[in-house]
């Protein structure tokens, strides 16, 4: 009980000194308002929407069969919020940027409502937040919350099939699931403001420009994925039996 | 008696320990923060890579529809959103801890 509020105090404290102390304005990776064009920005809404409309059936449906879903929903909601919005400064390329937590969330949850959730995240941020924006908001889920869960949870999948350690699993997991949203991004970005020039060199020049911060950002989100699943499956095993993360012999 | 005594003397270091880590993390964000206060160092990917590319071929970012990026109430909303996020996560972690017990 002591350990608990001690972790409950220190992630309150850490949440909130982070923010106190960041009196600069915040940036992020999102796609910032008005920077796609108009067909560019609704096609990505084209694609974001049935993944967001899955998620909010699946969500519906196992909430309605497992009360214990829902405290793993939320706990995932504030974990991805948070760590999206998060600056991590990162003294070898001399900016900011922010992990995703969408490759957690994907694992623990399954990728349809992570992406939900991560629509939710975006949605808040473009309103109040000033970080990407409503325009780009189709955009920002398909790369944070379609490539980011789909990336995290087919590669932990892919990994513990073939008997690769929790910890492990989880790292590349996290770790891929952050590059592949760059990536994304860089693609959307590319595609959207080419106009007639041809589109692998400015998508070359955008994932250059994006490596210097995001290739220690992707191993630090590797960490966090790999540590919460680990505590996680120490914590409460049985959860992960029933989200499926886990086979009911791999708990023993 | 002997074990009660090794028992308080294993909780005092304990909790020790957390205070240590504690200090050590808030030292650890002082330090990593620190420079922001002082200078515009540390921009965001966004400014330096996504806003500058996009510039560079004619498209420029827009104000947001609610502009908070007004003084310090991007600020102010920041601490909100962290601290309502902070609490959700450790409200909902200790109902999913507990929960087996």
């Amino acid at each position: 009980m002591q350990k608990l509020k001690f972790g409950v105090l220190v992630f309150s404290l850490v949440t909130v000194c982070s923010l106190l102390f960041n009196v600069s304005a915040v940036y992020a990776m999102h796609i910032s308002e008005g920077i796609l064009p108009f067909n560019w920005a609704l096609l990505w809404y084209v694609i974001a929407v049935p993944f967001v409309a899955l998620g909010l059936s699946n969500l519906k449906k196992y909430s309605s069969v497992d009360l214990s879903f829902k405290p793993l929903v939320g706990l995932m909601a504030a974990v991805v919020f948070i760590i999206s919005c998060m600056p991590v400064p990162v003294p070898t390329a001399g900016t900011c940027s922010h992990p995703c937590g969408t490759g957690i969330s994907g694992i623990l949850l399954g990728p349809t409502i992570s992406i939900l959730i991560t629509a939710v995240a975006l949605l808040i941020q473009a309103l109040f937040l000033a970080h990407g924006g409503l325009s780009t908001w189709g955009a920002d889920i398909v790369s944070m919350g379609v490539m980011g869960s789909f990336a995290g949870f087919l590669t932990f999948k892919l990994l513990r099939s073939i008997k690769v350690n929790m910890a492990v699993s989880g790292f590349i997991a996290g770790l891929l699931a952050d590059w592949a949203t760059y990536i994304t991004t860089s693609i959307e970005l590319a595609s959207g403001i080419r106009g007639d020039s041809p589109f692998m060199p400015i998508f070359w020049k955008i994932l250059i420009a994006f490596i210097p911060t995001q290739l220690p950002l992707g191993i630090l989100e590797g960490v966090m994925t790999g540590g919460i699943v680990v505590l996680l499956y120490k914590k409460r095993p049985d959860l992960l039996i029933k989200m499926r993360v886990l086979r009911p012999e791999e708990a023993t | 008696m002997k074990e009660q005594s090794t028992e308080n003397r294993v909780r005092k270091t304990g909790h020790r320990e957390q205070v240590f880590f504690m200090c050590l993390l808030f030292s650890v964000f002082c330090l990593l923060d620190f420079p922001v206060i002082a200078s515009e160092k540390w921009p965001g990917v966004d400014e330096t890579v996504v806003e500058k590319v996009a510039e560079e071929h004619g498209r420029k970012a827009s104000v947001p529809l609610i502009n908070t990026d007004q003084g310090d109430l991007l600020l102010f909303l920041f601490l909100l959103g962290g601290a309502v996020g902070g609490f959700l996560a450790g409200y909902c972690w200790k109902t999913i801890i507990t929960k087996r017990k």
